[in-house]
């Protein structure tokens, strides 16, 4: 070891001297790493991972020199600003990965927050070095000190490069990434108040440390905090409370409540409000058990909230009840969150209620003893894996298991807003066989919604007396019963094309007649 | 194997995939070695059996005894499973046909695993036109057309047609729909795009002076006019080049178009074949291609069908070596080599039936090459299929997982989605993978192929696929690979309309000839029709009469 280096190692708190190089290690991996996740979420965000990589590396790199410029102008207390470049360092940098995310959902210009970030970021790693190697030029021999400080800068960046793809994003994810190396980062700040203790004056030293442990802390509070940052920013779009947000294999689930109730999204998709969703099913059920003429065997397609299944359990006649939906999270969300299971009334927990986790599609193709009635209750038909649940193949299977007087229902999204929409739904199940009957109704949440009665005999009749039914509804009455499948002059049919599984029209009219609607 | 030839060296990762994938992806990955962590198999068509044809058999390789039988075919491909069931139809039993795979069905056939079923090659055909009577005569029987129009065009039941969405591009990580780049497209692009569509319809829609349509499926019902034959004399680049058409979106649509149906860059294919791809799909008076039929297991179902129609009288895993022809008196006989158990076999027949590729033809029918036949002229070309299976899809950017998913920036042919046709649209899958050595002489050679391990092919694949799915190791449970050796008949320009390809087809003396290569372009329906037509040969010969199926006047 070189007579300065000794020199140093007095001078420095008799820390050893491979203490101050794993600072430089720690400098240069944190530093990388911001630069990494800044692209990385680029990439993501925009898209077009070449263009955003070489501008985030671009504008980096121009900013190191930028920091490394502006060190010429520090001249005083330089183990202090130090340690604060490296605190703020730590600050920017370990916010970075949320901050991006939150202002790519809030902000305008992202780009500009993006390279502002990484501008900051790139300023402030450019000030470290120059000012590290300063602080121990004093006490280095100074080809020692740049050959020295150089090379774990660069072993640094190595060991970064390969952390970042190998470990960090697998592992830990852009979010957690981001915290963990502010917070290494922070460390590395508090840590050299220790280290350079004897480069810096007692006074400002506890200030010093406390806003370490600030940063430390305030770090610390987003890794633990981490997953419910994507819940927050689902919140403030849509102005509510998210109670219940789940990704499954299927789709997001999220449940949102307010003063006047709850609401549950599918894919950002409204399926009910619990204030008014009774309207929409009293209307999907009682219509088609009541004509179905006291149906013993009930089937569900869809409606894994357990919604409509409350309703057919108002009827005595119904002795099983089958519900076929895909996503298993739909139905345990249905039976155990204590909102909906109460909304429900518990209704898939029933001795008669069994509960099916299937695709629809490839349900009705296999053999079932015949239903005497059917409630169709799929989401809208926006997307293609949706879309083939309303054609006119579906239709036909369907007709494989059901009895030849079963009555079917289904809900066909707003015949006012999506016209097209609507009435090819009911001429696809005209195609495939069936007799239709359009009806609609108001559901204030929804606005005015649409529903067809169908089945393979020509004459449906809806019974108007209700029976012991009368005592158990809220929305409808025997008057409203007949009234219901009085069509508006709004409301009148159309032609449309018919829905096949190998053109998917319905999916195109859907996304027409909704696009910028909701 | 022949001896005396050095041993390539064998190529490394990188030059592996540059070799495969282009350098700008073999660069986006690190050097040294990586084995996918996934399980799986390599398979090779039986090149083997092949190659020791081609170098010729031991002499002691002889029956002791033959076993009559009126008409022996000789391969199982698509021609040869159509004309034992074109046979069986007219009522004619006394046949068998020899394969030399396992399972028969030669580059149509599908697999199953898992639960899933999968094409290993064809996966398609688009809706057969109305006078395409044989194909629709199967179809029917096949319950995959349920009636025919006013006009005679078949009634296709909706579960068998390509389900929406049937195409999607990935361009940049992003997914859109269809097939043509649209996204960023100029209006210089779109200009040309609309051009050449119209110029592909203006084909579809005109008919020579004989009332036939220019270009039809199969080609047989199609023109044979001067303005056709032309085409085929120049490249399909030179005559892009020709009109002008420098859109490199077009381009792009061109290229992928002739390495789909052929394995060949533009500059390689026929320009009568590359419009035929287009043009042939075209009903008159239509604007758009044909819609498509096909299932899980590609055109597996097809080979399924016919194999049950005839498997009484199917022999597999039995190669055939030698035809030597018969004349009025003497039979004809076929020797063989069951792969299994190593013994010769032998059949004496008055009539064989050769559906095997025309390149073994010199090899294994005595006197080929003295009787004035040259089928030097077919080429063929390799591809590489592999099935990965998936335990959950991908989270994609953009457009949904479609039936066909291509991936611009790559050499591959992107996948199909096995299970698109069954409407299982979540959970595990498995994709069918295809990639055409359409420069394999120009960039690796076939000893080197050989020599390649299941793992080089694996890396292979994902190194492709990450391209579009970044995640997809975590996804991949198995990656079985098929390469298939000589793979595809290559219309390369003047092949089509050469002598060759017409000479070819005609009967030598007791032995007739069937072969999607007959046609020079690869496709299920001309392999069908070949397999009719020669049957129907064999049964004018024999004086049976049948109604014929393959109707050659224009409907």
């Amino acid at each position: 070891m070189a007579s300065s280096s000794r020199l140093a190692f007095a001078l420095l708190n008799r820390a050893p001297l491979f203490l101050l190089y794993l600072n430089v290690l720690a400098v240069a991996t944190c530093g990388l790493i911001y630069e990494l996740i800044a692209g990385t979420l680029a990439s993501y965000l925009l898209g077009d991972s070449v263009t955003q990589f070489s501008l985030v590396i671009g504008v980096y790199l121009s900013a190191l020199g930028v920091g490394a410029w502006f060190s010429q102008y520090l001249h005083k207390g330089l183990a202090k600003t130090f340690i604060e470049v490296e605190l703020a360092l730590a600050l920017v940098g370990g916010l970075s990965a949320p901050l991006l995310f939150v202002s790519f959902a809030f902000v305008q210009w992202f780009q500009l927050v993006l390279f502002g970030t990484v501008f900051v970021i790139g300023t402030l790693v450019g000030l470290e070095l120059p000012l590290l190697m300063r602080i121990l030029k004093e006490h280095l021999d100074f080809s020692d000190l740049v050959s020295r400080v150089l090379t774990f800068d660069y072993i640094g960046a190595l060991l970064a490069s390969l952390l970042f793809p190998v470990l960090l994003v697998p592992y830990l994810g852009l979010m957690r990434t981001s915290l963990v190396f502010g917070v290494l980062n922070a460390l590395v700040g508090l840590w050299g108040t220790y280290l350079l203790r004897p480069l810096l004056t007692s006074r400002g030293l506890t200030g010093l440390r406390g806003r370490a442990f600030l940063v430390v802390g305030l770090l610390v509070v987003g890794i633990i905090k981490a997953d419910t940052l994507t819940t927050w920013t689902e919140e403030i779009i849509l102005g509510k409370a998210v109670v219940h947000a789940k990704q499954t294999r299927f789709q997001r689930i999220l449940v949102t409540n307010n003063r006047r109730g709850f609401q549950l999204y599918l894919n950002g998709h409204l399926q009910f409000n619990s204030v008014d969703e009774y309207r929409y099913h009293e209307a999907l059920v009682h219509p088609v058990l009541l004509a179905a003429q006291q149906p013993k065997r009930v089937l569900v397609l869809g409606g894994g909230d357990g919604l409509a299944v409350r309703e057919i359990l108002k009827h005595d006649s119904v002795e099983t009840v089958t519900l076929v939906d895909i996503d298993p999270g739909m139905t345990e969300l249905a039976t155990q969150f204590p909102l909906l299971r109460d909304l429900n009334q518990q209704a898939l927990t029933d001795d008669k209620v069994t509960v099916v986790n299937t695709d629809a599609f490839v349900w009705v193709g296999q053999e079932h003893e015949p239903f005497d009635a059917v409630v169709i209750d799929f989401p809208d038909p926006g997307s293609y894996s949706v879309g083939k649940l309303y054609t006119t193949f579906f239709y036909r299977r369907l007709r494989q298991i059901i009895t030849s007087d079963a009555v079917l229902s289904i809900q066909c999204t707003s015949p006012l807003v999506a016209a097209q929409s609507y009435w090819c739904i009911l001429r696809t199940m005209e195609e495939a066989g069936f007799y239709v009957r359009p009806y609609c109704t108001s559901v204030p949440t929804f606005g005015v919604w649409g529903f067809a009665l169908a089945s393979q005999q020509p004459e449906i009749v809806v019974p108007q007396e209700l029976g012991k039914l009368d005592q158990d509804l809220s929305f409808l009455n025997a008057s409203m019963m007949a009234n219901l499948f009085e069509l508006p002059r709004d409301i009148q049919p159309i032609e449309t094309e018919i829905n096949q599984l190998n053109n998917q029209v319905l999916v195109r009219y859907y996304d027409e007649e909704w696009r910028g609607r909701e | 194997m022949r001896s005396g030839v050095a041993e390539s060296e064998t190529l490394n990762r990188r030059q592996l995939l540059t070799a495969l994938l282009g350098w700008q992806v073999a660069n986006s990955v690190g050097c040294g070695t990586s084995r996918p962590s996934a399980a799986g198999e390599l398979t090779h068509t039986r090149f083997d059996v092949g190659h020791l044809l081609r170098d010729g058999v031991d002499a002691s390789l002889r029956p002791q005894t033959y076993e009559g039988v009126g008409v022996t075919i000789v391969g199982g491909g698509i021609a040869g499973l159509a004309a034992a069931w074109r046979l069986k139809r007219a009522g004619f039993d006394d046949f068998v046909l020899a394969e030399l795979e396992s399972s028969p069905g030669g580059t149509a056939r599908g697999g199953k695993r898992n639960g899933f079923r999968f094409p290993w090659g064809a996966h398609y055909i688009p809706v057969p036109m109305a006078e395409n009577k044989a194909l629709i005569d199967l179809l029917t029987e096949m319950r995959v057309i349920e009636s025919l129009s006013e006009d005679g065009s078949p009634v296709v039941s909706e579960q068998y047609l390509c389900r929406e969405p049937e195409e999607r591009i990935c361009s940049q990580g992003r997914w859109y729909e269809g097939l043509y780049p649209q996204h960023g497209a100029s209006e210089e692009d779109l200009r040309q795009l609309a051009a050449f569509r119209a110029e592909m319809n203006r084909w579809a829609d005109m008919r020579d002076p004989s009332g036939r349509r220019m270009f039809a499926i199969p080609m047989a019902h199609g023109s044979d006019d001067e303005l056709v034959r032309k085409l085929d004399q120049m490249s399909m680049e030179a005559w892009l080049n020709e009109r002008g058409w420098d859109s490199p979106r077009l381009r792009w649509l061109v290229d992928y178009s002739c390495r789909d149906d052929y394995g060949l860059p533009p500059d390689r294919v026929s320009a009568w074949a590359g419009v035929f791809y287009f043009a042939a799909r075209i009903a008159p008076g239509s604007e758009g291609s044909q819609e498509v039929i096909t299932w899980p297991e590609g055109n597996g179902r097809i080979v399924d069908y016919l194999n049950d129609a005839v498997s009484g009288q199917v022999r597999t895993g039995l190669g055939v070596f030698g035809v030597a022809g018969g004349d009025q008196t003497n039979p004809t006989t076929v020797l063989a080599v069951d792969t299994a158990t190593q013994k010769p076999v032998g059949f004496q027949s008055e009539q064989v039936l050769f559906a095997a590729p025309q390149m073994m033809a010199k090899y294994v029918i005595d006197g080929f090459s003295d009787s004035g036949r040259d089928a030097s002229a077919f080429r063929y070309g390799s591809w590489l299929v592999a099935n990965v299976h998936l335990k959950d899809r991908p989270v994609d950017a953009g457009f949904p997982m479609a039936w066909d998913n291509v991936i611009r920036e790559s050499r591959s042919l992107g996948y199909v989605t096995a299970t698109h046709q069954s409407g299982i649209d979540h959970g595990p899958t498995v994709l069918t993978w295809y990639y055409p050595f359409a420069d394999v002489e120009a960039t690796i050679t076939r000893k080197q192929m050989l020599q390649l391990k299941w793992a080089d092919w694996a890396d292979v694949v994902l190194t492709d696929l990450r391209l579009a799915h970044p995640e997809i190791d975590d996804l991949v449970s198995r990656i079985d690979v098929m390469c298939w050796g000589h793979a595809m008949i290559q219309p390369l320009p003047g092949f089509v309309w050469g002598d060759a390809r017409q000479q070819a087809a005609k009967p030598m003396g007791s032995i007739h000839f069937a072969g999607t290569d007959l046609s020079g372009v690869a496709l299920l329906e001309e392999a069908f029709f070949h397999g009719v037509r020669a049957a129907e040969e064999i049964l004018s010969v024999r004086g049976i009469v049948d109604q014929p199926l393959n109707d050659l006047r224009n409907g």
